[in-house]
């Protein structure tokens, strides 16, 4: 993986084969403390404590949970090698929540790289699923809920290419706002 | 400066266009973009966005794009997999959005696969 939101789109895919009607994704950086942190919460149909234990370790995988193998330990990979911290936690019915922590300047931290194409690409990959995407920088933030687009949209499908191109400007938009001007951090 | 109300023009435009899609969906070209994590991290990801941005571009009602797990060989990923009805499945292997518009150029209009992006060097 070469940018962190290739790793957001892989953990959000696990959300979506665990059949999550919502998931939350929250990129904050704190340059106060040289924090960045990245959180994918679903309330798709978790895990058991024993799964949630062996998901880390790439080499324990089974056929049956396909979507388990090697995007969390990429994923866990990434934030322990640029002074981070990884957690996953889950419950059986209730959902997943995934967190990976960054130091900022870390050399070894990977870019964020392009989150609205990860968020398009999601889109377009099942129906009827509510992404809320937050994107803060120290006390700005930008926030995309699709229920707020769905509502526009009405029957229109939120997968079509025309409203993926538009929602993917808008994304980049406010994620340049957030940032000051900067494209990417 | 871009606003979600802008939205609101283009869910008209579609409504009247989905109308005009009804009909014949017999004829629907596929095109699927292995999106596991093999997938992901060997570039698939903006190998997908290019397949939609060129369909979206030359107007191809009949073509859909969509994405499927991991096709089960990793190393020639990214794997994009083109079905047209009556035809056999064709495999392109270490897809690049480079080489996007030539597979929906001469494959998915000109009912020609571009062999060249098929073998396996």
């Amino acid at each position: 993986m070469k940018e962190l939101s290739l790793n957001i789109l892989d953990i959000a895919s696990n959300s979506i084969t665990a059949n999550a009607t919502k998931i939350e994704i929250t990129v904050i950086y704190v340059f106060s403390q040289n924090l960045l942190s990245i959180e994918i919460t679903d309330n798709g149909c978790g895990m058991n404590e024993e799964t949630v234990k062996k998901v880390t370790d790439p080499f324990v995988t089974s056929r049956k949970t396909r979507s388990v193998g090697l995007g969390i330990p990429f994923f866990k990979e990434s934030a322990e090698s640029s002074g981070g911290k990884f957690s996953i936690t889950s419950k059986v019915g209730e959902g997943t929540k995934v967190k990976a922590t960054y130091e900022i300047d870390n050399i070894d931290r990977m870019p964020l790289g392009d989150l609205a194409e990860t968020i398009c690409v999601l889109l377009g990959a099942k129906k009827d699923i509510r992404y809320v995407l937050t994107y803060r920088v120290d006390e700005r933030e930008f926030v995309l809920d699709t229920d707020e687009v769905r509502n526009i949209l009405g029957e229109v499908d939120i997968s079509n290419t025309e409203v993926l191109a538009f929602l993917k400007d808008y994304i980049n938009q406010g994620i340049n706002i957030t940032n000051g001007g900067s494209k990417n951090l | 400066m871009k606003s979600l109300q802008e939205l609101n023009a283009i869910r008209d435009k579609m409504k009247n266009a989905s109308q005009n899609r009804q009909q014949g969906s017999d004829d629907t070209i596929r095109v699927v973009v292995g999106m596991a994590t093999c997938g992901i991290a060997a570039g698939a990801r903006p190998v997908l966005n290019a397949f939609v941005e060129e369909v979206a571009k030359r107007n191809l009602s009949n073509v859909v794009v969509s994405q499927t797990g991991c096709i089960g060989m990793c190393k020639f990923e990214p794997i994009v997999e083109v079905f047209v009805p009556n035809k056999e499945k064709v495999t392109y292997i270490k897809v690049t959005p480079e080489k996007v518009a030539r597979i929906v150029t001469e494959h998915i209009v000109n009912q020609k696969p571009v062999t060249e992006y098929i073998k396996i060097n």
